[in-house]
């Protein structure tokens, strides 16, 4: 194996480019004063001390509650589907699992601006309940319309893992289990559940990855006073200019990040 | 003996296939019944039609007399070594044999006592907090055994649970599996290919092929009186001929006619001849009137596999005395290694 190690190359190339250099840099500009020549850094806390206002405490709350709310959501709706995909016979597994990704070959700003347009005040939706004589509900620029929109996205990419930890699940071993006594549902939850946690916890670290730091769906669907992390972030280089805070609070993001996924794999780890 | 098990005119469809074709059988108490067949002649399907995996087409699973054939298999008192084991991987050794116990939500205590004598009947006194993937393919099969026969069944149901094996462990635990069974008293039914297993552990021998069984009886029965072409070609190796039943115990192959102790064929019925390489000698040729050619000689430890060329056919003897190859020999064999048997599908 020794020859294709060359063919590494370019793929490293392309991670130490467009990845570890802009990590390197995230982290300079999180660490100095704004306004610095290149030749000479001023170090400072000063970013970080920044986020300790109840502002941006809020925020960071808010972002993680909405990621939890998100995650949540996609994991009850999302395990029943892939399971029940997985009871399918083979190929139509493949073509249901091709319709769960056909939303995301559409832009995700198409599909947002679809949903303010099933959401809104005059939108479909109430549109629907004025003919049956229901009266409008405000859903646009809550914490379920930014919800909707974020499961809607995130949604494949927690039922695929489970899926996919269910698919190659030894059948043998669930007729072992009703074998030795266990009715349908302790079938369920004693073998089938636990087999799959490890494709549960990749789409729980997926989905609230992604939930954690979006902020186009938010903007979109949360209007201007709905701000997360991911909105706070690209404020902070659109409009803003301060990078360096910016990159302050995107480097703490990833922290919180790097955690949820350290705690979700001990969770795995504890399971089996 | 009581019979436990009793399948009545069972038939299995998969899509157009007939997979099934009406089976009967009746399976006794305390027996180690064996199912023996090639790939896909339904010895797997019969297998999970009584576990209840598989629901038949038509007939009946009758259990202790009872029709069982709605009840599902979480509810039936038997249960399933399965052929790759099927242990569950999130368990340890433990976890794995006391499974069943607990989904009974047996007292805990009770539980420890079980699975423990269970582990050490199967020669795994210590292994309960080992984790069951990192444990060899017969150890595996021990978890497998031990899991199923701690729930007391009365029926322990075994899928090709040698397949995995390599040799020698195979008849290590051949010898054990039989062992367990006069132990614990239970009835086994057993599914395999493999007709050496099948004579050596069984007390019934069911031989099927393509969806019906072909021979029923004990090993000895099945070894030495196949009822049929088939069940004589797969149960050892034998000399197939065809030949002709002139009356009672007189036969007729390959230009001779041979005494034999067969009887109640119709009068020059066209019939098929087994003789076991095991039964025949060679001879001078003055000594015979089967005379032929040695062909090829092959040593197999015990003995040398002889292949004799005669008028009609090759001959295959197994014998101890060595032939050179180009040799003229002479056949013989006695009336009762001539075992005479229908013609398929003249029955």
């Amino acid at each position: 194996m020794k020859h294709f190690r060359k063919l590494t190359g370019p793929y490293f190339a392309w991670l130490v480019l467009f990845v570890l250099i802009p990590l390197v840099l995230i982290a300079i500009y999180a660490f100095t004063t704004s306004g610095n020549p290149v030749k000479t850094l001023n170090f400072t806390l000063m970013n970080f001390a920044k986020i300790n206002e109840s502002t941006y405490i809020k925020v960071f709350i808010k972002s993680i509650e909405m990621g939890i709310l998100t995650t949540g959501v996609c994991l009850i709706l999302g395990y029943p589907m892939a399971y029940l995909i997985a009871k399918c016979p083979e190929e139509m597994q493949d073509m249901l699992i091709m319709a769960v990704t056909i939303p995301t070959w559409i832009n995700m700003l198409l599909r947002t601006y679809a949903w303010m347009n099933l959401l809104s005040d005059n939108g479909i939706i109430n549109g629907l309940l004025g003919v049956l004589g229901i009266n409008p509900v405000t859903m646009m620029y809550t914490n379920f319309s930014v919800v909707v929109g974020m499961v809607c996205n995130f949604m494949p990419f927690m039922i695929i893992p489970i899926h996919t930890s269910l698919r190659k699940m030894d059948n043998s071993l669930i007729e072992a289990a009703m074998d030795l006594g266990a009715n349908p549902f302790q079938t369920f939850q004693k073998v089938v559940l636990k087999l799959s946690m490890p494709g549960v916890i990749n789409g729980i670290v997926m989905v609230f990855l992604m939930a954690i730091s979006s902020f186009v769906i938010p903007k979109l669907l949360g209007g201007g006073q709905f701000v997360l992390i991911g909105n706070l972030i690209e404020s902070q280089f659109v409009s803003v200019g301060d990078w360096n805070f910016g990159s302050a609070i995107s480097l703490i993001l990833a922290v919180l990040i790097l955690l949820a996924m350290r705690f979700m794999k001990k969770m795995d780890v504890q399971d089996n | 003996m009581e019979k436990i098990i009793e399948l009545k005119n069972l038939t299995k469809n998969f899509d157009d296939q007939q997979v099934l074709k009406g089976i009967n059988l009746d399976i006794h108490q305390n027996e180690f019944l064996t199912l023996l067949g090639p790939s896909g002649c339904g010895k797997t399907t019969t297998l999970r039609i009584i576990a209840g995996f598989e629901e038949a087409s038509s007939g009946e699973v009758l259990f202790d007399g009872m029709d069982i054939s709605k009840i599902p298999a979480y509810k039936r008192e038997i249960n399933t070594v399965f052929q790759k084991y099927a242990l569950f991987p999130h368990m340890n050794v433990f976890d794995n044999v006391a499974f069943g116990l607990n989904i009974k939500k047996m007292d805990k205590a009770v539980i420890k006592t079980k699975v423990e004598r269970m582990l050490a009947m199967v020669g795994l006194a210590n292994y309960g907090s080992k984790d069951v993937t990192l444990l060899s393919g017969g150890q595996q099969q021990r978890v497998a055994i031990a899991r199923a026969l701690v729930n007391e069944p009365k029926v322990l149901l075994l899928d090709e649970p040698l397949g995995a094996l390599d040799a020698r462990l195979r008849k290590e635990m051949q010898i054990e599996l039989k062992k367990i069974q006069k132990e614990v008293g239970i009835t086994f039914v057993f599914v395999t290919h493999d007709q050496e297993e099948a004579l050596s552990m069984s007390d019934t021998v069911v031989v099927m092929n393509e969806g019906t069984i072909q021979q029923i009886g004990t090993p000895i029965d099945i070894y030495n009186e196949p009822e049929n072409r088939f069940v004589a070609g797969f149960i050892g190796e034998s000399n197939i001929i065809e030949g002709v039943m002139i009356r009672d115990f007189l036969v007729a192959f390959d230009d001779f006619e041979f005494v034999c102790v067969d009887k109640g064929f119709p009068e020059n019925e066209p019939v098929d001849v087994v003789i076991r390489p095991e039964d025949i000698d060679i001879v001078q040729p003055d000594k015979a009137s089967l005379k032929g050619i040695v062909k090829s000689v092959t040593f197999k430890g015990v003995h040398y596999e002889t292949i004799v060329t005669t008028k009609y056919r090759d001959y295959r003897i197994d014998t101890t005395d060595y032939f050179a190859v180009g040799l003229e020999v002479g056949l013989t064999f006695t009336p009762e290694d001539i075992h005479v048997m229908w013609q398929m599908g003249s029955y």
